[in-house]
């Protein structure tokens, strides 16, 4: 080492000479490759890039030299200490990468493993089907009305145009509350929510009511004591039977897909005039694309909405009802309405959240 | 109804070709459903009317045989064995020839039998397939075919027969008559009424002596008398064909007419014994404890709303429903006095219901028959009775015909259109509504419609819209989709019902819907005291099972039912839940039942919609074995208390609403393991394990935990308000309390909370201990904290200072200690 004032030839300076420096490189470069692994090259690190390492201590030399022949050795030196960093940093990224894909290839895991640590819930299709045709309705800019499944007989009968003798009336065939003069049933079908709406206000009126219903049939593969409806009730000035087809037919293409209609057969209800009973053609039957009776539909009988304090002179309206079970039955293949009712959770599990 | 399309085609000129499958759209496109295309079963071969020529009676068998010579149309008779013996020489009969096959794969072929050779055999309705019949064979009378005719035709077996349903409403449609009216309506072709009968030139006395003393039950009463009855005149082959193929058994002459003319102008008739009948007739209600034995041999106690036939005896007949025995047509009858009359529908059907006599006459009555068809109808019978069994009429029918002249109804010839949303011209609504036959009168658009006799149902404009938009077809109704108002989507309630469906179905729980029944079993199986409110219970007058005939009051029974099978079918792990209606019982006044034909006053509509009893939308858990399963990842977590009570807090959050939790015992609940659930001071209901008792008692595994609240008790969710997101770094400090073991948590977590003041943003508690380093009678209870200012950067002084308040209030108000 020279000292800081020595007026020293470069020449003379054997860290600055071109061979001692290419040697410093060739060495450092030949140390990096060497080491097999991180941990070796940080070992080779100090002896070619560390304080005390050739190409640095060559630079320190610098300063000793005249101003004439500084540039060009300041310049060697640099190309030098650049040329042994790059060396060291790519070497590093080299082996950097080598153990990342091992730790990683290391940390492979069995992606299949189930992880069902937290039980998936369901709600029953009758509830999911029943809120997808309510939403249906609502996107019409339908509003979806309550009732009670305790219901007054004069909403669920006398005001739906069934005379006090109307076989439906029989204990035959209606769930009757005690005492006798009651004047409650279990609602036979959600057609007392038209009533009560009507009662309510006046039109227009466009709701839809879905609900539980009662009927006294024993329960077997066909019939439940206990089903689901839904009603739909419009009553406006100038509504007709056509807007009740367009009603049903866009009911059916929402839920049954867009080649689905409706098909009308003349029928008899006591509280609609005009009345029919429709079909649905459901193309994805698992029997093959068919008709399936679904509900009744007809014209408010002015009757109806005289009880119910509507002008039937001013406004017309229509009424429709579906039972959920029967398009749940159709729709998802069920075959024994045993299922829909016995809350098995392998029967309801497959639905889902949103069916 | 069933309608041979033979007796129909004789009423309606089908056009010719027409098909059972276009019979078939046409009944469904008049609304009259078709349940059922039966037609005969086939047979093959050789099948013949023949006649018995010659009988003679083999002896030494088991049974009486007879060998006998059958002419088939053939050079020589045939000798055919049969063991029947309803049929004597020259009656006509069926003859099976060998070769054919009957119904069943029963195939004939000339064979050994009895000593003699038998050519073939002689067949009953029931071989034939087209009866039940097997008591004898067909005999098809002594004349009228020849030997050798091919025996289908006049056995009906090329015949179809439509079962068809027939709605409450259409009365005439119940009769041959008023099908083919309507089928010719539709398909606008002509027909023939059989109604439409030259009324003989009946003179002298009327039948009898009648009064009727109840004009509104019976407004005609037509009866008409016959003598000279052969008594043992056999019904004709054709008319018993035409009463089996509509399924009706044959009887006798008499009844076999009457049933006849029912089926044909849909008129149920009634014949007495004239022999039977003492003193004039009169038509009246019942008065109490008068009894009456009808056709059946039932001895009825009458009400007085029964409506009677009675003479000099005292009642006769059941009017409507049924004849009496003591004038019942027998063997010997030959004066018979037939009755057709019009009842008014609603008491014959209640007259039905309260005896349990369903009939054909009576399905008819109750919907209404055609007032004026009475005498027709006894014209025609007698006509039939005096063909097929020589009868004659004696003077002139009763007729005491009491009826107000129908009043026509007004009808906008455009208001069909409106309704349907088709163009029906006026023409086309004259076109149907004289069709349905009715009469029609008026200038330009303003008609006066009269309805027919027949058609009861027609009372208001729309009944005749809708039989406009019948005739017309429901097919020419186009599809328009109306314009509803804009609406306001879903209420609050409907919103909540459906979060917190979604909410448990996403926790695991899968709902379980029962049906709404209970009894006192379920009740007690739950332990609950006498004095439970949930004991107060509305019943149900006809329940389906005598120990469910209640409505419930809690979704517990059901929900704990449904676990209990899914477990009996091999299930172990299940979380269910309910959503639905309850109905508490309590002291409820009457709801009235006004009149419908206008709005009720505003007193009657207000008692009437109070008389309904509340009945609130509750949820329920019930769940048992693993909430979590074991797996590979370690082993699983059996359901307990505490999923119950979260599940409260769960449907809760969804609704919008919070809960606090205190300790509460409450059956059905565990009494050291149920939690009230309040909503400020309100219980709204209870969660945590079930009594061991309860599940012992209901077969459920041991510490089943269940949980039900009264959603529509949370209140109104309010809008919430966003909070300002603090952007500075929180400080987190831990700390351990030592509290009185009984010391319920969450006072102890809400006094951390009001200590440690605003920058408190997170509280959390980590551990629940109580080992050997805890001191007997307390336990540690480890929280995290979490600080954060809103606007600066917390220094751990700041901190300090609000952590220490916050233990400082602890220790206050819970007696609690800091753990070193």
């Amino acid at each position: 080492m020279s000292g800081a004032n020595d007026p020293y030839d470069p020449k003379q300076v054997a860290a600055l000479s071109p061979e001692a420096l290419d040697e410093a490189v060739r060495a450092a470069l030949g140390a990096f490759a060497a080491a097999a692994d991180l941990e070796a090259l940080a070992a080779a690190r100090p002896a070619h890039l560390g304080d005390r390492a050739p190409v640095l201590l060559a630079r320190r030399e610098l300063g000793a030299l005249p101003p004439a022949a500084r540039s060009d050795a300041g310049k060697r030196v640099n190309a030098a200490r650049v040329a042994v960093t790059e060396a060291y940093d790519a070497r590093r990224a080299e082996l950097e990468a080598e153990r990342d894909a091992r730790v990683l290839a290391e940390e492979r895991v069995d992606v299949t493993l189930p992880w069902d640590r937290t039980p998936r819930g369901a709600r029953h299709p009758l509830t999911t089907l029943v809120d997808r045709i309510a939403d249906i309705f609502v996107g019409m800019g339908y509003e979806v009305a309550d009732g009670p499944e305790l219901e007054a007989e004069w909403l669920n009968f006398d005001a739906l145009n069934f005379g006090p003798d109307h076989p439906a009336r029989w204990l035959s065939d209606t769930f009757f509350v005690a005492p006798e003069d009651s004047g409650l049933v279990l609602r036979t079908h959600t057609s007392p929510v038209q009533a009560r709406t009507m009662l309510e206000r006046q039109p227009p009126i466009y709701v839809v009511a879905p609900g539980r219903v009662y009927r006294t049939d024993e329960l077997d593969a066909t019939h439940l004591p206990v089903f689901h409806q839904v009603e739909g009730l419009a009553v406006d000035r100038g509504l007709t039977m056509a807007h009740l087809r367009g009603t049903l037919d866009h009911l059916a293409r929402q839920l049954f897909g867009p080649d689905a209609r409706t098909r009308w057969r003349p029928h008899f209800f006591p509280f609609t005039e005009p009345s029919a009973e429709f079909d649905v053609w459901f193309p994805e039957h698992r029997d093959g694309p068919q008709w399936v009776e679904w509900g009744g539909c007809g014209m408010v009988n002015p009757r109806v909405l005289r009880a119910c304090g509507v002008d039937p002179d001013t406004y017309t309206g229509f009424a429709f009802g579906m039972g959920i079970e029967r398009a749940l039955q159709f729709r998802s293949a069920v075959s024994d309405m045993h299922d829909i009712a016995e809350a098995d959770v392998r029967f309801t599990s497959v639905f889902g959240v949103e069916q | 109804m069933k309608v041979p399309v033979s007796w129909l085609s004789e009423l309606v000129d089908l056009p010719a070709g027409t098909t059972v499958e276009e019979l078939d759209a046409a009944f469904v496109r008049l609304g009259f459903e078709v349940e059922d295309v039966v037609r005969p079963p086939v047979t093959t071969g050789p099948l013949v009317v023949g006649r018995v020529l010659d009988i003679e009676e083999l002896t030494g068998f088991k049974k009486p045989i007879r060998y006998c010579q059958v002419e088939v149309g053939e050079a020589e008779p045939r000798g055919i064995v049969c063991g029947a013996r309803n049929f004597a020489v020259g009656d006509l009969v069926v003859a099976a020839l060998p070769g054919a096959v009957l119904p069943g794969d029963f195939a004939i072929a000339a064979r050994k039998t009895y000593d003699h050779v038998s050519d073939g055999m002689i067949c009953s309705v029931r071989e034939l397939g087209i009866g039940e019949d097997h008591a004898g064979i067909l005999v098809l009378g002594q004349a009228g075919y020849v030997p050798g005719t091919p025996a289908a035709d006049v056995l009906g077996l090329d015949d179809v027969v439509f079962d068809l349903e027939v709605t409450p409403d259409r009365g005439y449609a119940m009769s041959m008559r008023g099908i083919a009216r309507d089928l010719a309506g539709v398909l606008g072709v002509t027909w023939r009424d059989p109604a439409d009968l030259p009324l003989p030139g009946w003179a002298g006395a009327p039948a009898w002596e009648v009064t009727v003393a109840d004009p509104d039950r019976c407004d005609r009463f037509s009866m008409l008398a016959v003598e000279d009855l052969d008594p043992a005149a056999p019904s004709p082959w054709p008319l018993r064909r035409r009463l089996a193929q509509c399924g009706v058994r044959s009887i006798s002459l008499a009844v076999d007419v009457t049933n006849y003319v029912m089926l044909e102008l849909g008129q149920p008739m009634h014949a007495f014994d004239r022999a039977t009948v003492t003193g004039p007739i009169t038509v009246r209600r019942a008065t109490a404890g008068e009894r009456l034995t009808t056709l059946d041999g039932v001895d009825r106690a009458l009400t007085d709303d029964d409506l009677l036939i009675t003479d000099a005896s005292g009642p006769i007949g059941l009017a409507g429903v049924m004849g009496g025995a003591s004038t019942e047509i027998g063997d010997t009858t030959t004066a018979v006095l037939l009755e057709a009359a019009h009842w008014e529908p609603t008491g014959i059907s209640r007259g039905v219901r309260r005896h349990r006599l369903p009939s054909e006459a009576g399905k008819r009555f109750e919907r209404g028959t055609d007032p004026e068809v009475t005498v027709v109808a006894l014209a025609r019978a007698a006509a039939l009775l005096a063909e097929h069994g020589g009868a004659r009429i004696v003077g002139a029918p009763v007729d005491v015909d009491t009826r107000a002249p129908r009043p026509a109804i007004a009808l906008d010839a455009g208001l069909p259109g409106r309704i349907a949303g088709v163009p029906y011209t006026r023409d086309q609504v004259l076109e149907v509504l004289t069709a349905v036959g009715a009469e029609v009168s008026g200038d330009g658009d303003a008609l006066h419609v009269t309805p027919p006799s027949w058609r009861g149902d027609l009372q208001e404009p729309a009944d005749l819209v809708e039989e406009v938009v019948r005739f017309r077809g429901f097919d020419e109704i186009p599809s328009i989709l109306p314009t509803a108002p804009p609406g306001g989507g879903l209420t609050e309630r409907q919103r909540r019902r459906r979060s917190i469906g979604r909410a448990l179905a996403e926790a695991g729980y899968v709902e379980a819907p029962a049906f709404p029944f209970t009894g006192p079993a379920q009740l007690d199986a739950l332990g609950l005291p006498a004095d439970d409110d949930r004991r107060r219970v509305i019943t149900v007058r006809n329940p389906l099972s005598e120990e469910a005939p209640a409505l419930r009051t809690t979704l517990l029974p059901g929900l704990l039912a449904a676990l209990a099978r899914n477990l009996a079918r091999g299930l172990r792990d299940v979380a269910l839940f309910e959503h639905g209606s309850v109905f508490p019982g309590g002291d409820g006044t009457p709801a009235p039942l006004p009149g419908a034909d206008r709005r009720p006053d505003d007193a009657t509509l207000a008692a009437l919609l109070g008389a309904v009893p509340a009945q609130p939308w509750h949820v329920a858990v019930a769940l048992t074995g693993q909430r979590e399963p074991r797996g590979w990842w370690g082993p699983g977590r059996p359901a307990a208390w505490a999923d119950a009570v979260q599940a409260a807090r769960l449907v809760a959050a969804a609704a919008g609403a919070e809960l606090t939790v205190e300790q509460a015992e409450q059956a059905p609940w565990h009494p050291g393991r149920c939690a009230a659930l309040l909503v400020g001071d309100r219980v709204v209901g209870y969660a945590g394990e079930l009594h061991p008792k309860v599940c012992e008692v209901l077969g459920l595994p041991a510490r089943t935990a269940v949980m039900e609240l009264d959603a529509d008790a949370l209140p109104e969710p309010t809008v919430p308000q966003a909070r300002s997101i603090s952007t500075f770094p929180p400080v987190r400090m831990d700390l351990a309390l030592l509290v009185p073991e009984d010391q319920p948590e969450d006072r102890v977590r809400r006094a951390l909370r009001d200590g440690a003041g605003e920058l408190l943003e997170d509280l959390r508690l980590f551990d629940v201990y109580t080992g050997s380093s805890v001191p007997g009678g307390q336990k540690s209870l480890a929280y995290s904290l979490t600080f954060r200012a809103p606007d600066r950067t917390l220094t751990s002084e700041e901190a300090r200072v609000a952590f220490d308040a916050a233990v400082a209030a602890a220790v206050a108000a819970n007696g609690a200690q800091l753990r070193g």
